[in-house]
């Protein structure tokens, strides 16, 4: 098991005059998936973007940490997959290019076991030479898992992780969750009551909010 | 190295999307038409020419050298660059990728318009050389950094040649200042000030752009 740790210390976020959350404080480790809920505009997403160093929080520290060693912010990005319904593809570019022109900019080599294996899970493996244009929505989503994992990261974190997709999309992601989950942290943003299931901890955002 | 990979992503996407080449290839032809049209059959002075060809690359520029950045903004891509690479690999990338374009469409220009303009005839090749060189690497890196700030912008189309215009005054005025002198027929030793300030501007324009990218690139 990868020895991967986040820490949050009274993380809080405000836009503008809006106050998203308060004081998250959380201590997560690999092997674990964790789950983060609450309504519609609740700062789920704001707390996976801040979590992923996308945006900065107002006030708080966030710790990554790997083999108890930090992580540097302009580094996290090799550490990370990430997948959320406001994250886009190259749709000029097959799928295959996609995943090329990724692992050439990470610097890394492909892994075209690990890449033929997510192609089967997702079931995408026929429509691999395809340029993204021709997708469907389910089909680009299923295509973000396959981008988030393509570089076996030890952070994933899912935004969201089933919108758009069919039933079996949806058992792939559960199947990838539930190995994944074994290993590597995973934390999952949703509403969905079955996409929470799989978590160990789930935070509520709402609990961090003071009117 | 990753750089590099960014730089030939952006290459093939452009050239199946056709986002920046096309917008540069009409602007070069309409604008060098246009002076051509307004001239007619009068013989124009060779400094005017001189001065005339910066302004076309000027606002070539302005045209499509904004799209490095603004084309990611406008398909909601720069959050996936965000997950893949450093904000130093990506303002590498993009400005290499600039470099290209800005290197290819001077090029362009400047052959068109030695064919176009009788008048314009350069004396000093070397100096002109020269200046043409360090002149297209000032405007890659100052379009590049620009590109970046305002594709978070709403009003990306006039806020481009805006924002540049202040940036790009000092160095279109030393490039128009050495097109003269190589038009003179001066020597480079004639012309190290101009040839030292574009250099100055470079450097500076580079070591700020990267100092600054970190605070734009991130929300």
């Amino acid at each position: 098991m990868n020895n991967y740790s986040l820490t949050l210390e009274k993380v809080s976020k405000i836009f503008g005059r809006r106050l998203v959350f308060k004081d998250i404080s959380l201590q997560m480790s690999s092997g674990n998936v964790y789950g983060i809920s609450g309504c519609n505009g609740s700062g789920k997403s704001t707390l996976a973007k801040i979590i992923t160093g996308l945006i900065s929080p107002s006030n708080g520290k966030i710790t990554h940490l790997f083999n108890d060693k930090k992580i540097e912010s302009e580094n996290l990005h090799d550490y990370l997959g990430f997948v959320s319904p406001y994250l886009f593809l190259y749709d000029e570019f097959t799928a295959e290019e996609n995943l090329y022109h990724f692992a050439k900019i990470r610097g890394i080599k492909i892994n075209n076991t690990r890449v033929d294996y997510l192609f089967d899970l997702f079931n995408l493996s026929d429509r691999k030479k395809d340029i993204l244009k021709g997708y469907s929505s389910g089909m680009k989503q299923r295509m973000k898992f396959i981008f988030a994992l393509q570089h076996s990261p030890q952070l994933l974190i899912f935004d969201e992780p089933t919108s758009n997709l069919d039933n079996a999309g949806k058992e792939a992601v559960y199947k990838l969750i539930e190995e994944e989950g074994k290993n590597n942290l995973v934390i999952i943003a949703s509403n969905e009551e079955v996409d929470l299931s799989f978590c160990g901890n789930v935070i509520d955002v709402e609990k961090f909010k003071i009117v | 190295m990753k750089a590099y990979s960014l730089f030939r992503k952006d290459w093939q996407s452009e050239l199946r999307t056709r986002y920046a080449i096309n917008a540069l290839a009409m602007f070069i032809l309409v604008t060098i038409s246009v002076i051509l049209f307004s001239i007619g059959t009068e013989k124009i002075s060779e400094y005017l020419t001189g001065g005339l060809l910066w302004v076309v690359i000027f606002f070539s520029a302005m045209s499509g050298l904004s799209r490095a950045f603004v084309s990611e903004e406008e398909r909601g891509t720069t959050l996936t660059l965000q997950l893949i690479a450093a904000p130093s690999t990506v303002f590498s990338g993009k400005l290499l990728f600039n470099l290209v374009l800005v290197f290819l469409m001077n090029i362009a220009i400047t052959i068109l318009y030695s064919a176009l303009f009788e008048s314009f005839v350069i004396k000093s090749f070397d100096l002109f050389l020269i200046a043409f060189v360090l002149g297209n690497f000032g405007i890659a890196i100052s379009s590049t950094i620009i590109a970046a700030i305002i594709s978070k912008a709403s009003s990306k189309g006039t806020l481009y040649p805006v924002l540049s215009f202040p940036i790009l005054l000092p160095l279109i005025l030393t490039l128009l200042e050495l097109t003269k002198f190589a038009m003179d027929g001066n020597s480079i030793g004639d012309s190290w000030v101009e040839i030292a300030v574009l250099v100055c501007y470079d450097v500076i324009m580079l070591t700020a752009s990267y100092l600054l990218f970190d605070f734009i690139w991130k929300d």
